[in-house]
């Protein structure tokens, strides 16, 4: 995992020194934080098999397979709920429950393993009145007003009720009072639960934030914010994690797109769409298309369709970041003999981050980067240069975010992100689900929409750009254009994929100017603390981190299509390195439009008109941790 | 049609029994979780099933109650429910017209008057007041917090020092344990709710016993610190066990000639064997440890200058005094004075004499079991209350009674008849019991004469006391004796002074003092600036899902009473391997089956 090599291409004044050293130090760290795991007393010997029947078919499969591993190898499907493979493996709902030869109850087939010689039937009749009744005893605590959920269509519960065709209830229905605050960016209704407690699983070991929990007892046991607490109490970060592994329609975002028609509607209004660059890698999963047509140029058309008048893409914004973030770095690199100065950098584009940040870890608030998330950059630019350029009254604009995020929802209402006009730099952050869920309400035909240019000058973007949507792409971002600031030497864009690939921490050294930059990647929160926690404690030590709180990056966003069972972010993530590989300009500071913004209008990075533009001061406003422990004080 | 009938159950009665007696075994096995509102709605409801219906109070009133606690449960209630739920019970409590109905209210009231807060906690929070936080009902009744379910796997697997390792990862004492150990996790089983709970207690037992080899721990590197233990009880020994391994340089001072305290001078050979017992506190020595024996600590500060951290866990090894008339007398000796003469090898020798006991306790069994043992005529266990009252474990009970041991129920001591100051008799007044005080029925003076017990020797077991007064004196903060420590262990104002124990705790089990051990080791290693972790290092066997089948548990048996009184040796069987690995398949392996499910059937490390 640890990347200790120097690259060849770099300057490096004696390279094998420099990499013996910094191999030293980085296996050392990695001892320390990975300890080499002592192999187990009684470890069991290499997987034997074992032979079972399954619905009289004999399967051998590996000694300690569960029941539903071992049928699915034979081609057997049993019906699951609760279960989530590695993290939600629990047995709760009782709907993968088979029968077994000799054994009176029935066995959930999801965290029993099999037995040699073992007879299993996944669909006696015994097992379908039982899954039967299991469904429909959860039917009868549900509000099963499928009509007006959005998750219709996409509800594991709705199809197994239809798969077991359940047209009517023997059980009287008994639903619960609910009571959220429906302006909150997550929204929950208790009556669509179906206790499979995968929110909590997510909220504590994905990202352990640990918002959920199970209250009270027996028939009144419920899932809720941990002790009963609102929602706007904790410290939730707004991942959006629990809805996309929510299997109903319990857990959504508030919907915002009424605002935006409403703009679009609006004959004053100027509607100004940025889309961000994960949000090109999933659009078209829910709307029927295919990887080739779900293109960034036919979501233009379509939202050109839906009557916004200028389509623009984040991914100029992410170069934009860059620009201001690198330089950052590079002055804080500069400032290292300072011991004032406090290393690492963190990113700070990940909204969800900088809200865990701001409530587990407030001593290092002060070494977010203060740049500004793309998002807002965008908004902010939109709102004077691009107005300036339009001639149009910036309050006359409207700018609509596609994320695929829910914590941008809380971003575009910080107060203090209003440094265009006054008014909120970007007005309306809209998921992914949003933007599809608008396409239907206008009865789009999404693929038979030709596609369409995205407008200038913040439609232009390099590859560096697209990639911030993946995990280590914003890193690799950074460093490719910080290296050439640093060492005026270009080298090739891939010089630093070391920083690319799933492993929830990431380590790498590169050489700069003779320098060893020490830089990680974190994505999944509970990774992240793993991180902080390793850096509080002295273990590592890095100069440069990048966090994303959703586990493969904004393309697992919290915002994005659901499909559920399914973890797709590293498939979409390659959609975008593949983006990022063909593209001409792989840079962000060869981009021509952030060259012509500087030069028209910015100045340069770090100048003072970017400093109000795009950054931000992360104490501007406060987590509930933070009011808490000041009233404390 | 005759004229009367002869009673005979019906089969409809016979189901209703059998559900009757199944209720009963599944509110036995206590569990550690159910949200207390809940209960009681619960209950309430129970017990308007038995409810006649001829009176208004226990008819409707009983509903209308179970009505508003529902009212509680699915947050429709308010402060002005609460006091209505506490109005309706009075009210019930105090008209019904027999005690199907005015116990129930009484419930009720009981549950508003002495759980309120749980009420606010559902009205305010819509939320129980408590943390879910039972994982596996054994483990969680195990002070120790011992990964049982674990052990009881691998005794099934028949790999005994395995499980032994598992044991000592949460407990250094498994062989105490496996022997002595009041096994309050046996109360949670949920296997009870089957048939019978495990015998837990007997398969750790079986596993200590059937080790297939001896192992040592991991040691971590040495920290350079040390910590001085003040006693060899099992509180000192289990915090030097772990501190050991921890790296740390421990040194016991225990005041008497050997390690082991009260599982050397309070439980007799024939329960815990001395050779056990020193082999158990041997390996742990052999971490190395040092030991200075017959070294009575006075100076609590000099430890603290010499040493990095101190912790203090004395035991309770002082005398209680009945205060009673002749108690000066030759031939009253107290209890602790007895078993630490028999812990050092001095058997007393009571041939041709009679003995009176006094208590009711585990140390009064203890007492009179050994005094049988040392040649005693006739012992007499002298109670103010009834056996049924008497703290002493049923076991303990049943075994001095079969080793013939007479139980003077209801008898309070008065005073001790002497002659030449010699003891010569007990005279006892009988009591009659009464009402309940603090949760016991209290004795009291019944109307008959006192009269006296012809007897040579006068044994007192009437409590321990903890020594702490040469501590008090030097700013050590006590109550009642006990020496006040934080939840932590850490004894406020002396940093780096922890104490635990039953000098801490009063008189209590050993496996609360093995539990006051850990906790202090691992705050302790934190004081001293360390975060070790003690964790599993044992690959557990796969969970095996055997559905349910009826099995009761297996019991260990004891050997015949009128042969073990001859002498001190082991007085319980262990299992046998037919039984060790059918005990061990009735687990019904909470871990993973139920709740453990979600939360994670284990705690792997601390």
């Amino acid at each position: 995992m640890v990347k200790p090599a120097v690259k060849e291409s770099m300057k490096a004044a004696s390279a094998e020194q420099v990499a013996t050293a910094e191999q030293a130090a980085a296996e050392k760290a990695a001892e320390k934080k990975h300890p080499a795991p002592r192999a187990k007393i009684g470890s069991a010997e290499p997987k034997k098999t074992v032979s079972v029947t399954i619905d009289r078919c004999q399967v051998s499969v590996p000694e300690n397979a569960t029941i539903l591993e071992a049928a699915k190898s034979a081609g057997i499907n049993i019906p699951t709920l609760c279960y989530l493979k590695d993290l939600n493996e629990i047995g709760a709902c009782r709907i993968c429950i088979v029968e077994i030869e000799g054994i009176e109850q029935l066995v959930a087939s999801c965290n029993n393993v099999v037995l040699d010689g073992m007879v299993i039937h996944t669909n006696s009749p015994r097992v379908r009145e039982a899954r039967k009744a299991n469904l429909e005893f959860l039917l009868s605590r549900h509000s099963s007003n499928c009509t007006s959920c959005v998750r219709s269509g996409n509800c594991s519960l709705q199809s197994l009720s239809n798969q077991f065709g359940i047209s009517e209830l023997p059980y009287k229905v008994e639903l619960g009072k609910t009571d959220w605050p429906q302006d909150f960016p997550l929204v929950r209704d208790a009556n669509k639960c179906i206790h499979c407690l995968r929110c909590i699983q997510v909220c504590d070991h994905i990202q352990n934030v640990g918002v959920w929990d199970l209250s009270n007892r027996s028939s009144h046991t419920c899932v809720g914010v941990k002790g009963g607490a609102p929602i706007t109490e904790t410290g939730c970060t707004l991942c959006g994690q629990c809805i996309t592994h929510c299997p109903t329609g319990a857990l959504r975002e508030r919907d915002d797109t009424d605002r935006v028609f409403n703009a679009i509607a609006d004959p004053e209004k100027t509607v100004v769409v940025q889309i961000a660059p994960a949000v090109r890698a999933a659009w078209g999963e829910s709307l029927g298309l295919s990887k080739e047509e779900a293109t960034v140029e036919r979501m233009a058309t379509a939202l050109r369709a839906l009557g916004i008048d200028y389509v623009f893409d984040t991914s100029f914004a992410a170069d934009l970041t860059i620009m201001e973030e690198g330089s950052e770095f590079l002055a804080k690199l500069g400032n290292a003999n300072d011991a004032s100065e406090k290393f690492p950098l963190f990113t700070s584009c990940c909204p969800g981050w900088v809200r865990y940040a701001k409530s587990k870890h407030p001593e290092i608030v002060d070494q977010l980067s203060s740049a500004k998330s793309p998002g807002q950059m965008f908004g902010a630019v939109a709102k004077s240069y691009f107005a300036e350029i339009l001639d149009v009254d910036p309050k006359n604009m409207f700018v609509v975010e596609i994320m695929p995020c829910l914590a941008k929802k809380s971003e575009v209402a910080i107060p203090a992100m209003n440094d265009a006009c006054g008014e909120p730099d970007v007005d309306i952050s809209l998921t992914v689900r949003e933007m599809n869920r608008m396409f239907n309400a206008a009865c789009l035909d999404v693929a038979s929409l030709e596609e369409g240019e995205l407008d200038q000058p913040l439609g232009t973007y390099t590859g560096a750009g697209v990639i911030f949507g993946a995990t280590g792409g914003v890193m690799e971002a950074a460093l490719r254009t910080a290296h050439v600031i640093a060492t005026g030497e270009d080298v090739e864009a891939d010089a630093f994929k070391d920083v690319r690939g799933q492993d929830g921490w990431k380590e790498a050294t590169f050489d700069m100017d003779g320098k060893p930059l020490r830089v990680a990647i974190a994505h999944g929160l509970a990774n992240a603390e793993k991180l902080v926690t390793a850096l509080n404690k002295g273990e590592v030590a890095y100069d440069f981190v990048e966090v994303m709180a959703c586990p493969g990056g904004c393309v697992g966003g919290g915002g994005q299509p659901i499909h559920d069972g399914e973890e797709l972010a590293e498939k979409r993530g390659e959609v975008l390195w593949d983006l990022d590989k063909k593209s001409k300009l792989r840079k962000s500071h060869l981009n021509p439009a952030i060259q012509a913004a500087y030069k028209d209008y910015l100045g340069e990075p770090l100048s003072h008109k970017a400093h109000k533009l795009l950054h931000t001061d992360h104490h501007s406003w406060q987590m509930p941790a933070e009011k808490k422990a000041a009233k404390q004080k | 049609m005759a004229r009367l009938h002869v009673m005979e159950r019906s089969e409809a009665q016979q189901v209703v029994d059998n559900l009757h007696s199944a209720l009963e075994s599944r509110l036995s096995v206590s569990s550690l979780a159910p949200c207390p509102v809940e209960f009681t709605a619960a209950y309430i409801a129970m017990c308007a099933t038995q409810s006649c219906g001829k009176c208004t109070p226990c008819r409707v009133g009983l509903n209308n109650l179970h009505t508003l606690f529902n009212d509680v449960l699915e947050n429709r209630a308010t402060e002005e429910t609460l006091d209505l739920i506490e109005k309706t019970a009075r009210s019930i409590y105090l008209s019904a017209d027999c005690a199907i109905g005015y116990e129930a209210a009484n419930m009720a009231l009981t549950a508003i008057q002495g759980f309120r807060d749980d009420f606010e906690s559902h009205l305010k929070n819509h939320a129980c007041n408590f943390n879910q936080s039972e994982l596996v009902p054994c483990v969680s009744g195990c002070p120790a917090g011992v990964d049982i379910p674990g052990y009881i796997s691998l005794v099934e697997a028949g790999r005994n020092t395995d499980a032994v390792r598992l044991i000592r990862k949460d407990n250094p004492l498994p062989l105490v344990c496996g022997y002595v150990c009041e096994h309050p996790c046996e109360m949670y089983c949920r296997r009870g709710m089957v048939d019978d709970p495990m015998n837990i207690r007997g398969l750790k037992r079986y596993a200590v016993d059937h080790m297939e080899e001896d192992y040592r721990p991991i040691m971590a590197e040495k920290t350079g610190k040390n910590v001085a233990i003040v006693g060899g009880g099992p509180a000192g020994l289990s915090a030097a066990y772990y501190l050991a391994i921890m790296g740390h340089d421990v040194t016991i001072f225990e005041a008497r000639k050997h390690l082991g305290g009260m599982l050397r001078y309070g439980i007799p050979n024939y329960r815990l064997p001395r050779k056990l017992l020193d082999q158990e506190i041997q390996w742990i020595l052999d971490c190395g440890i040092d030991v200075k024996l017959d070294h009575r600590v006075e100076d609590v500060q000099e430890l603290r200058d010499n040493f990095d951290a101190v912790y203090m866990a004395i035991g309770a090894h002082g005398e209680n005094q009945l205060g009673l008339e002749g108690e000066d007398a030759h031939g009253v000796i107290s209890a602790v004075e007895m078993l630490r003469a028999i812990g050092d090898d001095i058997h007393p020798d009571f041939t041709g004499k009679k003995v009176c006991v006094i208590g009711g306790g585990n140390v009064a069994m203890d007492v009179a079991r050994s005094s049988v043992r040392c040649g005693a005529d006739k012992t007499t266990i002298v109670y103010r209350r009834r056996v049924a009252d008497m703290t002493a474990q049923d076991e303990e009970i049943a075994g001095a009674r079969e080793e013939g041991c007479e139980l003077l129920e209801l008898h309070a001591p008065v005073r001790i008849e002497t002659k030449d100051g010699q003891v010569t008799g007990l005279v006892v007044q009988p009591q009659i019991i009464g009402g309940l005080k603090r949760g016991r029925p209290a004795p009291r003076e019944a109307e008959a004469e006192e009269f006296t017990i012809p007897c040579d020797i006068v044994a007192v077991a009437i409590g321990q006391a903890i020594e702490s007064d040469v501590f008090a004196e030097q700013g050590v903060p006590t109550k009642w004796n006990r020496i006040v420590a934080a939840e932590d262990g850490s004894v406020e104002g002396l940093p780096g002074l922890f104490a635990g124990g039953d000098c801490q705790s009063g008189p209590a089990t050993v496996i609360r003092a093995v539990n006051a051990g850990k906790i202090a080791a691992g705050n302790i290693d934190e004081y001293l600036g360390f975060n070790h972790t003690i964790s599993n290092d044992i690959e557990l066997p796969p969970i095996q899902f055997k559905g349910k089948t009826s099995c009761a548990r297996c019991e260990m048996v004891e050997r015949e009473a009128n042969e073990r009184i001859e002498d001190f040796e082991l007085v319980e069987k262990g299992l046998t391997d037919q039984e060790a690995h059918q005990e061990a398949s009735r687990c019904l392996r909470c871990d993973h089956f139920g709740f453990g499910a979600f939360r994670g059937g284990r705690i792997n490390q601390w």
